[in-house]
């Protein structure tokens, strides 16, 4: 039978993955895939929990609007990854340190 | 045309000469010279009216009155006055003045600044009318000063001479320090009796606001100024030097008129002087009148020995004046004014025709100039007192009044010494230069080949002023006219005869004597100078004064000068100069702690800062990965330790 | 335009032409210089119509303008003019006009020139018009600022030396004014800087705070006369100077100083005046003969001017201090003040003539010239009668001043007064000496070839030379201004205790 657990595992794989992604790759498009990998294993938590544990839709509601955020951000980040392509030439977010103290 | 218009054509038409004449001189037909005589003789005709009326009347008195300024209270007036004194002069000025202007018109031809000259020369004649004609001490004083100017000017005409220049320069500088003299006298007045009108100061002193001492010192105050217009010792030195100017002017301005007017201002303003400023005067004008006479037996350019002629001459005025002679001192002014204007243009006249001054060059010129050598000898006769010329009369008035003076005061003996001596060396100095320019043999061949009688327009006014150098004295018209403004003493009687006696003798004796040395030869003037060598140096070098004031007076003052500046650049200056370098010194010190100090505490905190912060950036990597890193093991660290 | 407020006009026409002068294009030199000219000659032109309608029998304040400005402190805009301050006044347009055109030479930074002439010459008409402390304050710094620019920028080769020392002397002087005016300004309850008031008050100030303060004003207005020994920046500022600004220099801006003591220290302080008289009187002296002394050793034509000048104002300080047991003395007074206007007339074209010598030359050594008379003789002519106007010869104007100072102050002090008048002999000396150097004697074949002066040299100097003769032959159209308000002054002082 599957459970709760199974759910939180998998999650905490996907979201594993997805930070190992974000903090490892040096290409801009791929850590925008680990922050995917990370938003969906988010959802699927707050899909599992509202299953199992509070009953209701509130977490679905929820995963739903998370889509709708990840898509709209996945638009503004790949605006700027555009964005710092033009102005770098590259996208690897190594070069970016302008910030650099 | 009532009189005062008139008096008012004779004073200003030469200024309106004058001025047409700077400005326009030289575009006018033949440089204006016709206007500028014409003016002259509008004076002098404008100032007969004046004459007849005071002739017809000698008590007249004609006043024009007006101020210049006023301020309240204190006022300066502007007043113009006729009495007899005025009227003799005024047209004895304006008529000598026409006729030697006419005569310039001869001597100056072809002079490159011919209409600056007679624009000159009519200003002094308005001047020089305008010191007669005022009525008060401020007036005259102005017209004083003006005369000064236009002497200058003259003086300094050929001023291309450093000479010329010089002299000019000299004649205005000392002619200052008289007139110091005279304003500071005019002040003392002023402050005492609160008017500079003649009428009030006279009226004033003889109410006895003012007397004693103080009155004393503001009548040599006064007088200081005459002792500088007329060249009295020990002033007297720009006189000879004036000579660099153009003859005329010679006999116009340092013969006749403007070194006269000394001599008529002291009489003008009589009352002022106590006898025991009389004393001084006398004692000055004595002095004149003998060792000028000295200097002038030992020169030889034609005008200087003219010049201290009339050096003399001046000193006989003012002693006539200050002995007494009221009438004499003035009386010899005016005879004077004829014999040595016709004099100095007779010279004129000579140096004209041989292009020299130098008596040594001259000679024998009787015959090749006979009008200039009779004039002159008319002038001669007159200078040296002979009757009946018209010198004889004013001198020998002037030294009966000396004469009378010693008399009644004996401890002044040696006025009457001068006065003798004086006469003696007028009759010996003026026949030397008649001899020696007009007798004997040519000394100069060349030059007597070339001379030749000057034209009309010179020997006109020369025969003219010889007319009245022979017969000024006639007729006692003076006495009418002029009379003392005060009681005088009269002398203890027999001092004219005895005047009369002394000054015929002394003067026949100079003329002998001149006679026996330059046309006989009995004596010779050569040996007579070696044997008295140092005597003779001594005069030729007139007395070493222009030496000594240069060494004393000239020479320390430019040092002082030079002094002065020095110690402005260098102490005043130099403080000034040190403040700033001081600030500055004070100001780097401040500057060196405030750098390394102050500064340096303020740049230890901020570097302190900046080593922290070099430090910290390490942190800031800008690679938004690493943050995340360092955020998930912050993470990781916080759920350690809860679980712990 | 409305004639209330024509001393307003007079002051800020120059600014306005300043402020167009500014926003013309770079290269329209020519347009500065006409623009500048007009902004000139509106004062001057005003100046005609001011000295037609003042009433000379009024000794009280005249074109009065009179408005608050900032309250808070009482600080007042009042101008007026009297009969101390509208000869100089008037004098101002006048020599700031003709020096104007004298600038019409000025090559460099014409653009910059003009405006702080302009600038100047507000300065200066604001100080002899302005009635209240903190105004008149104000315009004596504004005329201070431009000079220091003019001198340091278009000057000689020492120009910086000159400027700095001008400015700091100056800055010096200014600095006890201003302790001097607060002074007065906390004496006063309510407080004032309105100088009727602080005069209208003048019985109250102890003795104590008199004197102190008056030597703080002295100072300072000594400072601008100059009075030895404080004049030592005034031949360095001359000489670098370039000639339009030596003749403002000299004719305006030293008068400043002498104004400043009679329309402040003698009225508002007049029993420090009374203690004081005898040792301003020994100044004044030291200034003449000094003066006189140092000049004749200059071997420079302009330093010779600028010491004659400190001589010459020896004079107007002499006949204001000659206070006698009756007061202050009516002839010392009246002569005090015309002898600043006839300063003013004299040294412009004294300085206006060294121009003229050193734009040909490019030397001024007095020594290395001779025998200009042949060769100028129109110049010689000019020179003789500014020479001559300066050695006080009679008939030309600063006879008639020095005459009445002398005798004004003689009754009060006798021996001072003797030897100011040797120091006129000084004076007859040094000028006819240069007269003699420059002009005279043969011609140095070097300058064989120096122009004759032009037409608009001529210009400037001609009116100058005319006003010298026309008030030395009649003084009166001057002193009919001065001598109402003169005798007001003598009235306020009062007589000695």
């Amino acid at each position: 039978m599957i459970g709760l657990h199974h759910y939180l595992v998998v999650s905490a794989v996907l979201f594993a993955l997805g930070m190992f992604a974000i903090i490892t790759r040096k290409n801009g498009v791929a850590i925008l895939m680990g922050i995917e990998l990370v938003l969906n294993a988010a959802n699927l938590n707050f899909v599992a929990f509202s299953r199992y544990v509070w009953g209701g839709l509130t977490g679905q509601v929820f995963a739903i609007f998370v889509i709708m955020l990840a898509a709209a951000e996945a638009a503004v980040m790949l605006a700027i990854v555009i964005a710092v392509y033009d102005r770098f030439q590259s996208i690897d977010v190594d070069r970016v340190d302008s910030l650099k103290g | 045309m009532d009189l005062a218009t008139y008096v008012l054509i004779a004073l200003f038409a030469p200024l309106a000469g004058a001025t047409v004449q700077i400005f326009l001189g030289r575009r006018l037909p033949r440089h204006g010279d016709w206007l500028c005589v014409g003016v002259l003789f509008v004076s002098f005709v404008a100032s007969i009216p004046t004459f007849n009326a005071v002739w017809a009347n000698p008590a007249f008195k004609l006043q024009i009155l007006s101020e210049w300024l006023t301020l309240g209270s204190f006022g300066i007036p502007l007043g113009l006055q006729v009495d007899g004194l005025t009227g003799i002069m005024l047209t004895v000025v304006s008529f000598i003045a026409a006729f030697i202007h006419l005569y310039s018109v001869g001597y100056m031809h072809g002079d490159p600044r011919y209409s600056r000259y007679f624009a000159y020369l009519n200003f002094f004649t308005f001047s020089m009318l305008g010191l007669v004609l005022a009525d008060n001490f401020f007036l005259i004083y102005v017209f004083w000063e003006l005369v000064g100017l236009s002497s200058y000017l003259l003086i300094g005409f050929w001023f291309e001479r450093p000479a010329a220049a010089n002299a000019g320069k000299k004649a205005f500088i000392v002619n200052r320090v008289g007139d110091v003299g005279f304003f500071v006298g005019i002040l003392l007045l002023w402050t005492q009796l609160g008017t500079f009108r003649f009428e009030e100061v006279f009226k004033g002193i003889a109410a006895g606001q003012m007397a004693g001492p103080l009155l004393t010192v503001t009548g040599l105050c006064v007088f200081l100024g005459a002792v500088g217009k007329s060249a009295q010792f020990p002033l007297h030195v720009w006189l000879p030097d004036a000579m660099e100017g153009p003859t005329p002017v010679s006999a116009l301005i340092h013969a006749a008129t403007m070194v006269a007017a000394g001599v008529y201002m002291v009489g003008r303003v009589y009352p002022v002087f106590t006898p025991d400023a009389f004393v001084v005067i006398a004692y000055v004008a004595g002095i004149t009148a003998f060792f000028a006479g000295t200097i002038a037996l030992t020169q030889f350019d034609i005008k200087r020995v003219i010049a201290y002629s009339t050096l003399s001459q001046l000193g006989y005025m003012m002693l006539g004046l200050a002995t007494g002679g009221y009438v004499a001192g003035l009386f010899h002014l005016v005879t004077h004014a004829f014999f040595k204007a016709l004099m100095f243009l007779a010279a004129g006249s000579v140096i004209h025709a041989l292009h020299t001054q130098d008596l040594r060059e001259m000679g024998g010129l009787r015959a090749k100039m006979p009008v200039t050598f009779w004039t002159m000898m008319a002038g001669s006769l007159a200078l040296a007192g002979v009757p009946p010329f018209s010198g004889f009369f004013s001198k020998d008035a002037i030294i009966g009044a000396t004469l009378g003076f010693v008399m009644a005061h004996p401890q002044h003996l040696l006025l009457a010494l001068f006065a003798v001596g004086g006469a003696l060396l007028t009759g010996l100095y003026a026949f030397r230069l008649m001899f020696l320019a007009f007798t004997g043999a040519p000394r100069d061949r060349e030059k007597h080949h070339h001379a030749h009688e000057s034209p009309p327009v010179m020997t006109v006014p020369l025969v003219v002023l010889a007319v009245f150098a022979v017969g000024a004295g006639w007729g006692g018209w003076f006495e009418r006219l002029v009379r003392p403004p005060v009681e005088l003493p009269h002398g203890p009687a027999g001092a004219h005869t005895l005047a009369l006696a002394l000054s015929l003798l002394a003067a026949g004796l100079g003329i002998l004597l001149a006679y026996w040395t330059y046309v006989v030869g009995k004596i010779s003037a050569g040996r007579v100078a070696d044997r008295y060598r140092p005597v003779y140096t001594l005069l030729f070098n007139k007395y070493y004064v222009d030496e000594l004031y240069a060494a004393g007076v000239v020479r320390p003052f430019l040092a002082l000068t030079r002094g002065c500046a020095a110690f402005d650049l260098g102490v005043i200056d130099g403080f000034v100069n040190w403040c700033g370098r001081f600030t500055r010194g004070v100001s780097r010190v401040q500057g060196w702690i405030d750098f390394r100090i102050v500064d340096g505490a303020v740049n230890l905190v901020g570097n302190a800062i900046r080593a922290w912060g070099a430090v910290l950036r390490l942190v800031q990597t800008g690679v938004v990965q690493n943050y995340i890193l360092v955020l998930l093991g912050g993470v990781l660290v916080i759920l350690l330790l809860k679980v712990l | 335009m409305p004639m209330q407020n024509v001393l307003t006009w007079m002051i800020f026409a120059p600014v306005a032409g300043a402020a167009v002068v500014l926003l013309l294009p770079r290269g329209r030199d020519e347009l500065v210089r006409w623009i500048s000219l007009l902004a000139t000659a509106v004062p001057l032109a005003l100046a005609f119509w001011v000295y037609a309608n003042f009433d000379r029998t009024s000794p009280g304040l005249q074109f009065v303008e009179h408005y608050a400005w900032i309250p808070a402190f009482n600080i007042e805009y009042f101008l007026g003019l009297d009969g101390v301050s509208a000869p100089m006044f008037l004098l101002t347009t006048l020599i700031a006009f003709l020096a104007l055109v004298a600038s019409w030479g000025i090559k460099e930074g014409v653009k910059g020139y003009f405006c702080l002439y302009l600038l100047l010459e507000a300065g200066m008409l604001g100080v002899f018009a302005a009635l209240d402390f903190f105004l008149f304050f104000i315009f004596w710094e504004v005329s201070l600022l431009p000079m220091y620019f003019l001198i340091g920028i278009w000057g000689g080769p020492e120009r910086e030396y000159a400027a700095i020392k001008f400015f700091l002397y100056t800055l010096f002087g200014s600095v006890l004014i201003l302790l001097a005016m607060l002074a007065l300004y906390f004496a006063n309850e309510p407080h004032t800087f309105d100088m009727t008031k602080l005069i209208a008050a003048n019985k109250q100030y102890g003795i104590a705070f008199q004197l102190l303060v008056f030597i703080a004003l002295y100072i300072g207005f000594a400072i601008k006369v100059p009075v030895f020994p404080f004049h030592t920046w005034l031949p360095d500022a001359h000489v670098e100077a370039p000639t339009p600004i030596s003749v403002i220099l000299a004719g305006i801006l030293l008068k400043m100083g002498p104004y400043g003591m009679l329309r402040v220290s003698w009225p508002m302080l007049p029993e420090a005046l009374k203690v004081y008289a005898y040792p301003l009187a020994i100044f004044a002296l030291i200034n003449i003969v000094y003066g006189a002394l140092v000049a004749m050793a200059q071997r420079d034509f302009k330093t010779l001017v600028a010491y004659s000048s400190i001589s010459h104002m020896g004079f107007v300080l002499l006949g204001m201090c000659a206070i006698g047991p009756q007061g202050l003395s009516q002839a010392g007074v009246n002569g005090a003040i015309l002898q600043m206007f006839n300063h003013g007339t004299v040294t412009a074209m004294l300085f206006l003539l060294v121009g003229v010598l050193y734009d040909r030359a490019h030397h001024r050594v007095i020594e290395d010239f001779g025998g200009l008379g042949v060769q100028m003789p129109v110049y010689a002519g000019v020179a003789t009668v500014a020479f001559f106007a300066a050695l006080g010869l009679p008939g030309l104007s600063s006879f008639i001043s020095e005459a009445l100072v002398l005798i004004g102050a003689f009754p009060a002090y006798r021996t001072l007064t003797i030897i100011a008048a040797v120091g006129i002999i000084i004076t007859a000396g040094y000028w006819l000496w240069t007269l003699q150097r420059v002009f005279l004697g043969p011609l140095n074949p070097k300058y064989a070839t120096l122009p004759e002066i032009n037409g608009r040299e001529l210009v400037t100097l001609v009116p100058l030379g005319a006003l010298v003769l026309f008030l030395g032959v009649y003084p009166m159209p001057v002193l009919d201004l001065i001598r109402a308000s003169a005798d007001q002054l003598i009235a306020l002082v009062g007589p000695l205790p």
